[in-house]
């Protein structure tokens, strides 16, 4: 046997120490190629030997890619470097997204001992991420509380954002936040010197070098934003609704009665008084706190008002439904033409054309009828085809002209008759259908009543859309009996919702619907 | 017009004799191939070597200074077939295309050109698309070496190298009769160093020269008897030759010092990874000094006996370091030092993974390995006995999203496959095969079209089976450089003579647009040295596809739906082909922005479209993103308690192809897509009635919000 004690203990050998080792994780497309030219000439302008690779290729297409630079001081004759990055032995990582970052730390690029992250926590979010039904984008939570323990130095805050206010793009802010963190034995002109030398777009790649220059060098990392819907407090107070003194007074006395709301329940409730009032009419609002207050009267204290808290927010969405008065009246109004105009940002000069993109169907047009006429209507098959041949195509309406905006402006005026609709008593229904539901429940199971008004989350979009999510909202309430007198029930109800929402066909809500039929069919002896 | 350009890169060819060269392997490669005098130059691109055809491309006025004639081959096939150029004259050629799925192709012209043997240096320049950042199926270019007997060339990764292995190659090749492939990985490809450049050589004889002297003999052509001679001469004359060259001219090298108990054999282009393991160990130094014998095979096939014989000699143990598999090299030599009779112990694939890339971690867990079978006293410390507990990092593997490639912002192909989505939505799920090319993308989500791909062109032809129909017909993608690479023969013609009754989409976006924008045949830009402007439907038609349909803007997705619709439920039963056509949108960006920009400048009346979304009308059901997943179209969380989805937005980088609000039109989607065009340098009527407008409009807007109850915030 081999006495290891009496062995040489060697180590890496000293020079190799002096190798500097930086890769580079992006999404194609955002310039990485760019930003490694970079910092490879400024490495050689320096006088240091320097290697720098990459795998383009496919990846270019919107995919990962990672570039790899190794450099070291000349010393005499040619260094061997590697071509790809090694997990553990990486001086410098630059994620240029955040969940790039995110990869290099899984990937063990990124270690506590020695790497230098600098990272962007902006998103460029995954099609995964965007193509669920509900909420897919994942947290950058988890990756920042990864960051803070994996690495040896950590700069990251919104380049992206540093380089769009400066007229550039990331690379040019990644260069700078790069050679502000002083992880590179190079003075800033040299930076400098080699986005002149590239050439192109030098002027604004060097302010958004410099701002992230200085953000780095500063150390500034950007305070983790506060995760969504925990701290009301800081939400700004709602500033009262200009118009004229008698509605202005009657949205007094509503918001009064608001106040006089149990605490968890008011912020709620003064966001979905606003909705609907901006929907109809101060009346309307009068009757959103109606419903609001059969519900208070079934809720207390002893259950922190969660029930009526949910009801606020999912009663008032229920009650400003999509319909088309809606959509006329939203994209006809002042200020969405001011936001338009600030997300655009035209020129002094130019001239501004928006195109919308309507398609009515017949159901659209009967929803408009009264709500008796519409129905008949609706239940009589060709005639609704014969409507379907005049209305059923692609409407491109142009708002900026008088013609076109007059078309939808008339149609966004018809508020008033909005409450004698078909689709207004189908919503009605639809609406007090469940919240007969709710009332039936709560006395039970209370929190099988506050699942079953989360579920109304799952009525969305317009047509098809919509008329899937009320199906899957309808496959979620027919397990209800199946669940019956069950102590899990709420829990069930809970996880068939988020099941419905991982898909589009729900085809996740199947799958959990068959595991409720078939406990079901166990427990039940018939 | 190729994706990237090389102009000025170009200017770096013209180097001579004492100057340097800094800059990407593949760009030293070309200037290796013109100081060699290399006579012909051609190939097929594809990553890792795209940007080698692109430089040739751009160097053409170069090219016809020295006399070296270039051709953009038509496929991989077309590529080697042209080193027959050198099979009767004493011309140097090279070619160069993508390593494994290119040598496929082409294998049928290297194993008849590998027959025949030739005159001229014949060089193959493969890039061995292996590994991270691969696009293709992860299989080895080395057995077609072993099959064919051409020899494989591997150079260790750097620029001086890669340059030097240009010229061997060219001298084993004429020393040996034999062609001789150069394999280059994707990082070696784009690997950045310098080197000493020396003059570019004219050819001793040029292409145009040899035509006024014309050569053959019948005994180089692939018939009975000579095919069973040169069968005999490859293992006769050709072999020893190659061994001899290899030897005399030292191509292999040795690193680290004579005498060792054990040794590592690595293939050329495993020596960075093989010394950064040894570094790391700390039994090698910056400079590559190594206190272990390293016997680079810069020559992978053939494997030279007598030098691995004698790099055996005093070693109990050898290490054989040869990424991909099967591990040939490893069998080969196991056999050889079982033949003689050698005690030595050959390792390899006992210690590294059977399969995939030799990443730096497993270079680094192999070697140590490796040691401590057979060396242990020579490890440090550390590697004896690696106690270090690693840090305790989270886990983000359930976190980090995958992100594979997907179709660009404002992709054209993007409506194509929406509205392949919308008309099985109403027809139900069809037999959908893919092909080669940015196409194939609509395989992975949000489209999920397409299930398989055979090889390029060969996307009809793999839906042949089925060409007799049924219930629901079979559809085919094809793009348009698959179309001309093989597919109007494999493909369309397979269809027409078979009377398929099936349907086949041809992508066509101007450009092989997956492999860097190269120009081809239905390219619609004039190309000085390039026939291009040749329709596609001319093509089909003229095969005799009697059912064609041609789209001219793929992102009227409607069309699209419509035309796939009637392709699909049609009487015809003869073979459908509809050709979707609209330029691909980053060579158009590529191309329009700055005649756009300098319009602007010069006070011409200039459309910028972009769209949007207002967020109050979305309801965030992600419907569009379903049937998009355009980069540029992304979600958003908005600050209102009542919202519990992120609603859908659309940032700066929007081109505005259109394709959102034709989607949201086409499938019924929603109100809430807009598409706002900024008119520059607008007329003096257009600003005045716009002024109007907005007159009048903002008269109705402050009417009708003075009668109601307005928030701000």
């Amino acid at each position: 046997m081999n006495d290891m004690s009496q062995l040489p203990d060697a180590g890496p050998d000293q020079t190799v120490g002096e190798i500097i080792k930086l890769a580079v994780l992006a999404v194609g497309g955002q310039g990485g190629g760019v930003l490694g030219n970079w910092i490879e000439a400024t490495a050689r302008a320096q006088g240091w030997a320097c290697q720098a690779t990459s795998v383009a290729g496919v990846a270019q297409r919107t995919g990962s890619t990672i570039y790899y630079i190794e450099m070291a001081p000349k010393t005499g004759g040619d260094p061997v470097f590697s071509l790809m990055p090694t997990a553990g032995d990486l001086d410098i990582v630059i994620g240029a997204e955040l969940m790039e970052a995110g990869r290099a730390i899984m990937r063990g690029f990124v270690t506590p001992d020695r790497t230098t992250l600098i990272a962007s926590s902006h998103r460029v979010l995954s099609i995964a991420e965007k193509m669920v039904p509900g909420d897919g984008v994942v947290s950058p939570e988890e990756v920042r509380a990864a960051a803070e323990i994996a690495t040896h130095q950590l700069f990251i805050t919104d380049l992206d954002q540093v380089a769009t206010e400066n007229g550039s793009v990331i690379s040019a802010s990644l260069f700078g936040a790069l050679a502000g963190s002083g992880a590179l034995p190079f003075p800033r002109d040299a930076f400098e010197a080699a986005i002149r030398t590239g050439g192109r777009g030098v002027e604004p790649s060097l302010q958004a070098f410099s701002a992230a220059y200085d953000l780095a060098s500063d150390g500034a990392n950007e305070p983790a934003a506060a995760p969504a819907n925990q701290a009301p407090d800081n939400r700004p107070v709602p500033v009262a609704p200009r118009g004229p003194a008698d509605l202005r007074a009657a949205w007094n006395a509503l918001s009064r009665r608001v106040d006089a709301f149990p605490e968890p329940v008011k912020e709620m409730a003064r966001a979905g008084l606003k909705k609907t009032v901006d929907f109809q009419s101060a009346d309307y609002g009068g009757q959103y706190l109606n419903r609001l207050d059969g519900i208070l009267a079934r809720d207390s204290a002893e259950n922190d008002w969660s029930l009526s808290r949910e009801a606020a927010k999912y009663i008032a969405n229920a009650m400003a439904y999509d319909d088309v008065i809606r959509v006329a009246d939203l994209k006809t109004r002042g200020s969405r033409a001011a936001r338009v105009t600030a997300e655009v940002k035209p020129a002094g000069g130019t001239v501004l054309h928006v195109t919308e993109f309507m398609h009515p169907r017949a159901e659209e047009i009967v929803g408009l009828l009264p709500a008796k006429t519409g129905a008949r209507w609706q239940a009589n098959f060709s005639r609704m085809k014969t409507l379907d041949r005049l209305f059923n195509r692609g409407r491109r309406v142009r708002t900026d002209s008088v013609l076109g905006f007059m078309v939808l402006f008339l149609l966004g005026g018809l508020r008033g008759w909005r409450l004698k609709t078909l689709r207004h008593a189908q919503e009605v229904a639809h609406l007090e259908t469940w919240l007969e539901r709710v009332a039936d429940t709560v006395g039970r199971d209370y929190a099988l009543a506050v699942e079953i008004v989360r579920c109304r989350r799952l009525i969305k979009g317009y047509s098809d859309t919509h008329a899937r999510g009320n199906s899957k909202y309808d496959r979620v309430m027919n397990a209800l009996p199946l669940l019956a007198g069950r102590n899990d029930a709420a829990d069930w109800i809970r996880r068939l919702r988020e099941a419905a929402l991982q898909d589009e066909k729900g085809e996740a809500l199947d799958g959990a619907l068959q595991t409720i039929a078939s406990f079901a069919d166990e427990t039940d002896p018939t | 017009m190729a994706e990237r350009s090389f102009k000025k890169e170009v200017e770096h060819l013209r180097k001579g004799t004492g100057d340097v060269f800094t800059g990407e392997g593949i760009l030293a490669i070309t200037k290796a191939l013109l100081e060699n005098g290399v006579g012909y130059v051609g190939g097929y691109q594809g990553a890792p070597i795209s940007h080698l055809m692109d430089v040739l491309s751009d160097a053409q006025e170069l090219l016809e200074e020295l006399d070296v004639r270039f051709e953009a081959n038509a496929s991989e096939a077309a590529a080697a077939a042209m080193l027959a150029a050198s099979v009767h004259y004493p011309i140097r050629g090279a070619v160069t295309f993508k390593g494994a799925v290119g040598v496929n192709v082409a294998s049928d012209a290297l194993a008849n050109l590998s027959s025949s043997g030739v005159t001229g240096g014949a060089l193959v320049i493969v890039g061995e698309d292996y590994g991270e950042g691969s696009s293709i199926m992860q299989e080895r270019t080395h057995p077609f070496a072993m099959k064919s007997q051409f020899w494989l060339l591997d150079p260790r990764p750097n620029l001086p190298s890669i340059v030097k292995a240009v010229g061997d190659g060219f001298e084993l090749s004429e020393a040996t009769n034999t062609p001789v492939m150069m394999m280059v990985r994707i990082r070696a490809c784009h690997v950045t160093g310098s080197f000493e450049t020396c003059d570019n050589q004219k050819p001793a004889l040029s292409v145009r020269q040899a035509l006024s002297d014309p050569q053959k003999d019948f005994q180089r052509v692939v018939l009975p008897p000579w095919s069973f001679v040169h069968e005999q001469d490859k293992v006769n004359n050709r072999w020893p030759a190659a061994e001899t060259y290899i030897l005399d001219n030292q191509l292999n090298e040795f690193f680290g010092p004579g005498d060792s108990e054990v040794g590592i054999v690595c293939q050329g282009g495993m020596y960075n990874g093989v010394i950064r393991a040894l570094q790391r160990l700390g039994l090698a130094d910056m400079y590559g000094n190594s206190q272990v014998p390293v016997y680079v095979l810069n020559v992978t096939y053939p494997i030279v006996e007598t030098e691995f014989l004698r790099f055996c000699e005093g070693k109990s143990s050898v290490l054989i370091v040869e990424e991909g598999q099967p591990e040939l090299i490893e069998q080969s030599v196991s056999a050889m030092a079982y033949r003689n009779g050698l005690t030595v112990k050959i390792h390899g694939k006992d210690v590294f993974p059977k399969a995939g890339e030799l990443q730096g971690h497993i270079m680094l867990d192999a070697v140590t390995a490796f040691f401590r079978k057979a060396a242990p006293q020579m490890l440090p410390g550390q590697g004896r006995a690696p106690n270090t507990p690693k840090p305790d990092i989270p886990d983000l593997s359930k976190t980090v999203p995958v992100r594979p490639p997907s179709f660009c912002t404002g992709c054209p192909e993007r409506p194509i496959f929406a509205g392949i989505k919308l008309a099985q939505a109403e027809l139900g799920e069809h037999q959908i095969a893919g092909d080669i090319g940015c196409h194939l993308f609509a395989s992975l989500p949000p489209f999920e079209v397409g299930g398989a791909t055979m090889g390029y062109g060969l996307g009809p032809a793999s839906n042949a089976a089925f060409d007799a129909g049924g219930e629901k017909r079979a559809i085919s993608i094809l793009g348009d450089g698959g179309f001309w690479h093989n597919g109007l023969s494999s493909s369309i013609g397979n269809m027409v003579y078979n009377k398929s009754d099936s349907v086949a989409v041809i992508v066509d976006n101007y450009y092989s647009a997956a492999t860097g924008g190269q120009d081809v045949l239905s390219s619609r830009a004039a190309n000085p040295t390039k026939q291009t402007n040749n329709p596609i439907t001319d093509a089909v038609k003229g095969i005799g596809v009697n059912w064609v349909r041609q789209i001219d803007r793929t992102y009227d997705v409607a069309k699209v739906r419509d035309v796939m619709k009637e392709a699909l439920t049609t009487d015809y039963d003869g073979p459908k082909v509809i050709v979707m056509s609209s330029e691909c949108m980053l060579n158009r960006q590529r191309r329009e922005k700055p005649i756009r920009n300098q319009a602007i400048r010069d006070g011409a009346r200039t459309e910028v479209p972009r769209f949007g979304v207002d967020e109050d009308v979305c309801t965030g059901d992600h419907a569009c993103m379903r049937l998009s997943g355009c980069p540029s179209l992304s979600v958003n969380q908005l600050d209102d308690p009542l919202r519990d989805d992120p609603v859908a937005s659309i940032d700066q980088t929007c081109v505005g192809c259109g394709n959102c609000g034709e989607v949201a039109d086409a499938a019924i989607l929603c109100p809430s897509f807009y598409r706002a065009d900024v008119v520059h340098n607008p007329g003096g009527f257009e600003s005045w009635l716009a002024r109007h407008r907005a007159g009048v409009i903002g008269w109705f807007q402050k009417r009708r919000s003075a009668k109601r109850l307005e928030f701000t915030t």
